[in-house]
Order: C-alpha cells, then sequence, then structure tokens
C-alpha cells in the first residue's frame, strides 16, 4: 500500500505542477474550467482514489487519498477532486457503479428532500452550495427516506444552476431540482447525510492543511528573498519570531490533517473530524493573517500567488462546519458527561 | 522544505491493558488528593509515591533491565505519563531523572556511575536537580560561569545555580560548569554531584504564589573527584542540548492546567450555554490534536529519529494551550479566584492563574523556541 500511495503521490504532484499556474488560478476564477487539466487528473484515476480495487477503484487507503487532497490543497488547484473522489465513494458503498466525470455532492437536508413515492424516487428543492455545480455531470445526494439513509445519483442537468462562489471564487452553485429519479440510480446506503457532512469537513481540514502547507513555504521563501533596511527579511528576529508562529500553527493543522483523513477511513468518527475541523480553521485564520503580514504589500496583490491559497484558507474553514458549529457540537458533547470522564472521553478520542 | 505530518505513533498492543492499570493505581493511590493539590501535578513532591511508582516498575521504565529499567517502549511510557499528569499525581519527585538526568547517565556515564545511580532511580529512591541556570545565565546558557578548576584529583567547584527544582530534596544534581575558562560553548563539561558534598549551600527561592519549589544553590570551594565527571570534559554543550530535547514535547507540555479545565467543566455542566459548550470543544479539539503531535513526536523519538523542529513546535503549542486555559475559564464563570475558597474550581484557578507565566519559560522560553524553529526552516 506504501507503495502504491508513493506511486500516486508522485503522479499527481507531476501532474498538479505541470498544470497549475497563477495564471490558471486566475482563469478559473474568472469562470474558465481547466477542462484539460481535469481529463488529465481523471486519467490519472484521482477521481478514483477512495473507490476500492474490486470496485473499479485505485483503492488508495486513508493516508493515501488524504495525501492526494493535501496535494492538491498546496496547488490550491480549481477542480472539485476532493467531491467527486467523496461522490464515487458514497456510490460504491451503496453498491452503484462508479461514474466517470465531474461530480460534486449534497446532502437532502433542509432544503433539498428525497422523497419516495411507492416504487418511485424524487429529488426535490434546492440543493444550496454545491461546489462545482455548474460544471459537474452528476450530483451524489445522500438523505433519509422510507426509514433508510439512502444515497441517489442525479443527472445536474435535470436541474436549474443558479451560480454562486465562496471567497476564494471556487464555484458554489444552487441547484434547484424537481424530478424523478431513476430506480437503479438509488440505493440504501451505509452513509446518512451526518456522514456527508463529516466527510466533506474532513476533506476541507486536510485541504486546509495542504494549503498552508504552501502559505509556510511562500512565506519563507519571501522573507528569505526580499532586503530591507539593508539585509533580508529573515534575518530580523521580530520576523523569525513571527514565521515561527506560522510554523506552529501549520504544525498543527498538519497533525490535525491526520486525524481527519484516520476519522473517515471508515465510518465516520466524528468526535476527530470535529478536533480536525476546528483546529485547522483556527490555524487557517491566524496563518492567513500572519502571512499577509510577513508578505507586507506584495501578498495584497493581485498577481502574487499568495491570495489564491489564503482566499481559500477562509472560505474552506467555513465549508462543511466551521469552528463555531463543531466546537458547539463537541463541547455540548463533553457536557452532558460527568467531569471526571473528560480525560477518559480526550484519551480515546 | 520541511512538511509537518505528525505521522500517528504506532501504539503498543498492551497499551489499553497498561492504562487501565494506571488508572487503577491511581485511583487507589491518590484518591484524597484535592483538585488543588492535583493541579500542581508535577511540582507535587511526594517520596512515598514516587517509591510506590518505582515498585510498579513506572520509572526508568524504556531502561535496560541491568539498570533496572523494563525495556518497554517509549510509548509505554508515554502512557503512564500522561495519566499520571491527568490526574495530577505528585510525580516531581522522581520526574526529573526519570525524564533526563537517567537517561543522560546512560547516555554519557561511565559503567560505575551508571550502576550506582540508574537502578535506585527506577526504584524511587533516587532523585535529582538540573544545574544549568545560574543568575546571569538563563536562556543564554552558553554564559555559564559557574567553574569547575581542575585540581589534584578532580576539580574545585565555584558558583551559584539558580531556579533549582527541588534542590532542597535532590540527592544528586547534573551539574554545568565551566572547565575551561574564557570561552563559551568549547569550555563547559557536566557532572554529576552529590548534593551531601561539603561546600554546597541550598537556599529557597519563593515563586509568586509563596510556594517553595525553585532553589539557589551555591557552591564554595566544592571539591569534586575526578570520577564525577559526566561524559567528556569539553562536551557540557553538546550533552545539555541533548538533554533539553528529553524536556520538550512530552505530555507536560500540554497538561499542566488539564486540573483547571476538569473543574471548568465540572462548573459549566450545571448550565451549560452556547458560549461554554464553543469554548470547551475549542479547548478538547486543541487536546486531542495536541496529544496527536505529541504522541507522534513520541514515536519519531522511539524510531530513532531526531525530530527536533517538531518537538519545538509542540512545546510551543502546548505551552499556548495551557496558558489560555485560566484567561477562558474566568471569561466563562463570573467568580473571583482564590487559593483559600471554599470552590475546588476557583482554588485551582487561582493556583493555576499564578503558575502560568511559568509555561512559556521554563524547559526554553517561547522566544528560544520560536528561534530553534526559525532555525530549522531554514531562517537563521
Amino acid at each position: 500500500m506504501d507503495d502504491l500511495n508513493k506511486l500516486v503521490a508522485q503522479t499527481a504532484g507531476r501532474l498538479f505542477g505541470a498544470h497549475m499556474s497563477h495564471a490558471l488560478s486566475l482563469e478559473a476564477e474568472g469562470g474558465a474550467f481547466p477542462r484539460a487539466f481535469w481529463d488529465a487528473a481523471e486519467e490519472a484515476g484521482l477521481t478514483l482514489a477512495m473507490v476500492p480495487e474490486a470496485a473499479g477503484g485505485v483503492g488508495l487507503d486513508a493516508e493515501g487519498w488524504a495525501a492526494l487532497i493535501r496535494l492538491a490543497g498546496a496547488h490550491a488547484v480549481p477542480l472539485p477532486l476532493a467531491e467527486t473522489m467523496l461522490a464515487n465513494r458514497l456510490l460504491v458503498a451503496g453498491g452503484l457503479p462508479p461514474r466517470p466525470g465531474i461530480l460534486s455532492i449534497a446532502a437532502a437536508t433542509g432544503a433539498l428532500r428525497l422523497i419516495c413515492e411507492g416504487e418511485t424516487w424524487q429529488l426535490s428543492g434546492i440543493a444550496a452550495r454545491v461546489p462545482f455545480g455548474r460544471h459537474a455531470a452528476g450530483l451524489v445526494v445522500v438523505g433519509e427516506a422510507a426509514g433508510e439513509s439512502r444515497v441517489a445519483y442525479a443527472p445536474v442537468s435535470m436541474g436549474t444552476v443558479t451560480p454562486g462562489a465562496n471567497l476564494a471564487g471556487e464555484p458554489r452553485d444552487n441547484i434547484a431540482l424537481e424530478c424523478a429519479l431513476a430506480a437503479e440510480d438509488v440505493a440504501p446506503s451505509p452513509h446518512g447525510p451526518e456522514d456527508l457532512e463529516a466527510m466533506g469537513a474532513a476533506v476541507r481540514a486536510i485541504a486546509l492543511a495542504g494549503a498552508l502547507d504552501r502559505v509556510l513555504e511562500l512565506t519563507v521563501g519571501y522573507v528569505g528573498e526580499r532586503v530591507q533596511f539593508g539585509r533580508p527579511l529573515s534575518k530580523f528576529q521580530a520576523v523569525q519570531q513571527q514565521v515561527a508562529l506560522l510554523a506552529t500553527q501549520v504544525a498543527a493543522a498538519g497533525g490535525a490533517a491526520g486525524l481527519a483523513a484516520q476519522a473517515i477511513a471508515g465510518q465516520p468518527d466524528r468526535i476527530l473530524v470535529a478536533a480536525a475541523k476546528i483546529r485547522t480553521g483556527e490555524a487557517a485564520g491566524i496563518a492567513a493573517a500572519t502571512a499577509h503580514q510577513m508578505h507586507g504589500a506584495m501578498g495584497f496583490s493581485q498577481e502574487y500567488a499568495l491570495h489564491p491559497l489564503t482566499r481559500r484558507l477562509w472560505a474552506w474553514r467555513e465549508e462543511f462546519g466551521n469552528e463555531a458549529l463543531w466546537s458547539r457540537r463537541l463541547g455540548a458533547d463533553i457536557l452532558r458527561r460527568d467531569a471526571d470522564a473528560l480525560w477518559p472521553f480526550i484519551a480515546a478520542a | 522544505m520541511h512538511r509537518f505530518d505528525f505521522p500517528p505513533a504506532q501504539l503498543p498492543e498492551d497499551a489499553q491493558a497498561l492504562r487501565a492499570e494506571v488508572r487503577a493505581f491511581l485511583a487507589e493511590t491518590i484518591a484524597a488528593r484535592t483538585p488543588l493539590e492535583r493541579a500542581q501535578s508535577w511540582v507535587g513532591f511526594d517520596a512515598d509515591f514516587s517509591r510506590k511508582m518505582g515498585a510498579r516498575g513506572w520509572i526508568g521504565m524504556t531502561w535496560p533491565a541491568r539498570f533496572g529499567g523494563q525495556e518497554r517502549s517509549a510509548l509505554h511510557r508515554y502512557i503512564v505519563l500522561e495519566e499520571m499528569l491527568a490526574a495530577g499525581a505528585p510525580v516531581a519527585a522522581h520526574w526529573i531523572a526519570d525524564r533526563q538526568s537517567g537517561p543522560a547517565l546512560m547516555r554519557y556515564g561511565s559503567p560505575a556511575q551508571q550502576e550506582a545511580i540508574l537502578p535506585r532511580i527506577a526504584a524511587g529512591e533516587c532523585f535529582f536537580c538540573i544545574g544549568m541556570s545560574e543568575p546571569g545565565s538563563g536562556s543564554d546558557l552558553a554564559a555559564a560561569r559557574t567553574r569547575a578548576e581542575p585540581v589534584e584529583r578532580g576539580y574545585r567547584v565555584n558558583g551559584t545555580k539558580l531556579w533549582t527544582t527541588y534542590g532542597h530534596e535532590a540527592h544528586y544534581m547534573i551539574l554545568l560548569a565551566r572547565t575551561t575558562p574564557g570561552e563559551r560553548h568549547e569550555g563547559l563539561s557536566q557532572f554529576l554531584v552529590d548534593m551531601a558534598t561539603p561546600g554546597i549551600t541550598v537556599r529557597p527561592i519563593l515563586d509568586i504564589s509563596g510556594a517553595h519549589h525553585f532553589n539557589e544553590v551555591h557552591f564554595e570551594d566544592v571539591f569534586l573527584p575526578a570520577e564525577s565527571l559526566l561524559g567528556q570534559p569539553g562536551d557540557g554543550w553538546a550533552q545539555v542540548m541533548g538533554e533539553l530535547a528529553f524536556e520538550r514535547s512530552g505530555p507536560e507540555r500540554f497538561l499542566s492546567s488539564f486540573t483547571l479545565l476538569t473543574e471548568l467543566v465540572r462548573v459549566l455542566a450545571e448550565a451549560p450555554n452556547t458560549a461554554s459548550e464553543e469554548a470547551i470543544g475549542r479547548l478538547a479539539a486543541h487536546l486531542i490534536v495536541l496529544r496527536r503531535l505529541s504522541t507522534s513526536v513520541a514515536g519519531m523519538l522511539e524510531a530513532g529519529e531526531d525530530p527536533q523542529l517538531d518537538a519545538a513546535v509542540v512545546k510551543d503549542l502546548g505551552a499556548v494551550f495551557e496558558q489560555e486555559i485560566p484567561e477562558i475559564a474566568r471569561r466563562l464563570v463570573a467568580c473571583e479566584p482564590s487559593l483559600g475558597a471554599s470552590s475546588s474550581f476557583l482554588n485551582v484557578l487561582a493556583y493555576t492563574t499564578l503558575s502560568a507565566p511559568s509555561f512559556s519559560l521554563r524547559g526554553g522560553t517561547r522566544e528560544i523556541l520560536r528561534g530553534i524553529i526559525a532555525r530549522g526552516l531554514g531562517l537563521r
């Protein structure tokens, strides 16, 4: 498994390196989908990273697919790779075949409902802020219906897309759906909407760690090159202390990303997901502020490569539940227990 | 560039059994300790408790059997340690010897030193203090001025060590002293010093809570026999740096305020609200992640790696976490902390508030650690 993980990570690293550029980042944000990049990523099998080999996938373990998501985060890859990975994982977990092409995910909760009427299945309502919804061929929906968790596949062409975006300019689109689903596109699922939320939060935590890796790298590089008062910024103690602080946050997020991968390797562990999303979210805020401070006005400009990363930090920390949401849940869980159960709870996490 | 991965440490198969054994021991042994006493955990000195730990084989547990050890892994030791600290057990008596003096003796000690001392440490009968800091030498350890002047059959020591925790209880000190005058790093050597040696005077230094852990240790024409040299003459600096590495990244670096967190949960659980849930959830998340980082570093050390950068990061993050707990607690509960209060929460809040400044000083200040991190990143 280690060899396969390494091989796929190397392939992905080369692929991301070859296709990504600051210009591509800006173009994607302007609305151009990097089709060639997507095709190459799909060709390399990245979209099937979470699907077992027996089901036609690549069958990486959690460490393997997490490395891909972290790397994609570091490169600010403007593709729904993690979403498509998760969508295929959910399809296969329900016994449905994985799908080629761009997929996205949505939970049938709140404004979107998965309805069973006799033999027929229907999706009704609005799937809100669907990642890359306008570009997706299909939407994988997880919901509770007829007394069970279900997974369903719906072609996006059956819905009406209203475009939106997150702070990083990544598509987050509303899709209005009033459609009947093919019977063979709905199946009982081991994962309900809560699991989808946990998986989404975990992959965002991992992507945050990746973006943070790169933010640290850019910052270390910049303060080493930028000369003021006759010496590089990196020679000023005040700057060293700030970059060290940044590194501690990046490190905490790196550890949290490992927990996130572990948390959703099987049935999601919501305690670990909470810990990972809370910690990476907090690291993101501190790191973005510190990195911008170290970059001065340069980091604030459109032409410099920091903002695609920092704006992703600010966007991803909110998605699939921010620190407020997950920490309230985790805190409520703890406060329901006896105080003396706190340590056993932490030690078992 | 260094990527912070912190891979999960492989926990030993008998981890759960060991944890259960330690919890049962603690439930029986320290049942009577009040929350205020528990809050003092790793500054709590109790020689009886240390002997009981020694009898269980929980001191020097990674050491070879011939030195009284159990030859268990660093992760076994980690489990015992974190259970002790989370429960607020009084570990101060054996703590320094178990963590750093014993390992230093194992690395640099002569066979005679090792045979004489290590089994007694493991039995919980022999306690150590650290002879590094001086009045003029804190973070700048290489500025140490205590002289160990070569004389016939040994050394004559003159000088003063400061902030010597439990110097008044310890049997031995590992002393850092200058054997060659004039130089900085090159002229330093380490010595194994019997604290009963004539010419040594220990004077108490009270801390800001009025408690006595620290001391000032004076050496006045103290004769040390040649065989008390630890390691090679002139290697003191390198040896001390190795010793300090044992001081970083362990669970003691983020559990110092854990008793307060427990008491805070007890108070908040009476009437939870959004603010308290959010604060407790956030602190729990930080703690879960810190444990991951810290156990990962323990795993790296066990695998023979030298994760200096990662260890410095864990200590810095841990100190920030420990220090913010009292500040968060006081914002969640309208109260006035007091050591004399009848409420355990208020006692512990008072004690932890007064202790907190030390968390980012001991074992390397925040600024020194961040300097180490900056160096690890290639900035200096």
